[in-house]
């Protein structure tokens, strides 16, 4: 963890596991595949944080884009170029 | 009947209240946080209306330097017109083009630039708005009086974590001779979150 270097412009696939404890991935990420847009930078850990921890090391922050299209599949009405841009902590992502 | 008292107002506190109470008690007790700090958070987010979100806007569209700083560097932007954000979260500022629409949600829970814009409006606090923003964005800005064309790509934004996203919107036509106090009326919350353009000026 913390070396997995993840880069503007990578594919990369959310990590589908489920954990008992507070997180920030959104259900409807996991599993999913996108790309690397930006790394915002190093932020405190907040799956420690949330529970008394000192939220260190800090991970990773990535802007991950995904198609719409390719999280809710035809449920989307919208426009095949629409996206959504979801800010992950490094850990919750593998490449693909 | 005329000299009774009116109903005392007395409400019963919500089951949310007094959640949200008894957790502010333990938190205090606790030691975790203090009530002149959790006094001095509400004045702080109080203290900052969208009126300063506008004026930053404003600013973007007269000045392009200060805008590319915005968008590459936005507290340090935001910073030097006189608003220092706090250490707690990141800003970050997305650009509406002819191209690109941004709406902003935070789906887990009410992630908001309240720094610039002050506290977030009730819906965007709503189960209904956090769910149908990711998964109907359309409806949801037709419904707030936007239909946005097909061409146009949908950028949804999730801040699901440390980066509060303001959205620079889209300057009106015809305002080229207004200054910058002018077009910051123009500038409305909901222009800055992304389910509204800004106003053209005829209709401020």
């Amino acid at each position: 963890m913390g070396t997995l270097g993840f880069r503007a412009g990578d594919p990369v696939m959310v990590r589908a596991t489920e954990v008992g404890h507070h997180h920030r991935t959104p259900w409807f990420v996991k599993g999913k595949q996108g790309k690397v847009r930006l790394v915002h930078g190093e932020f405190f850990n907040p799956e420690s944080r949330a529970h008394g921890g000192d939220g260190l090391p800090k991970r990773r922050l990535c802007q991950v884009e995904f198609q719409q299209r390719d999280i809710w599949g035809a449920l989307y009405r919208g426009s095949a170029n629409d996206v959504l841009l979801v800010d992950l902590f490094e850990h919750w992502l593998e490449r693909p | 009947m005329s000299d009774e008292h009116p109903p005392l107002i007395h409400a019963e506190r919500s089951r949310r209240a007094t959640r949200i109470l008894a957790i502010r008690q333990l938190l205090v007790e606790k030691g975790v946080v203090t009530t002149d700090e959790l006094d001095d958070i509400i004045v702080r987010a109080r203290a900052r209306t969208p009126a300063d979100g506008a004026k930053v806007v404003a600013r973007a569209w007269l000045d392009e330097a200060f805008r590319e700083r915005l968008l590459t560097d936005a507290r340090a932007a935001v910073g030097d017109l006189g608003y220092p954000l706090s250490h707690d979260a990141e800003l970050a500022v997305v650009e509406n083009t002819a191209d690109v629409h941004h709406l902003v949600v935070c789906t887990l829970c009410s992630c908001y630039p309240s720094s610039l814009l002050g506290p977030p409006p009730d819906w965007y606090k709503s189960f209904a708005y956090r769910q149908r923003a990711v998964i109907e964005p359309r409806a949801v800005l037709r419904e707030f009086g936007l239909e946005l064309a097909d061409d146009v790509r949908l950028r949804v934004v999730d801040s699901t974590a440390d980066i509060r996203y303001l959205v620079l919107p889209r300057r009106p036509a015809g305002t080229e001779d207004l200054g910058e106090d002018a077009l910051a009326e123009l500038v409305t919350r909901d222009s800055m979150i992304g389910v509204a353009e800004a106003r053209s000026r005829d209709r401020v």
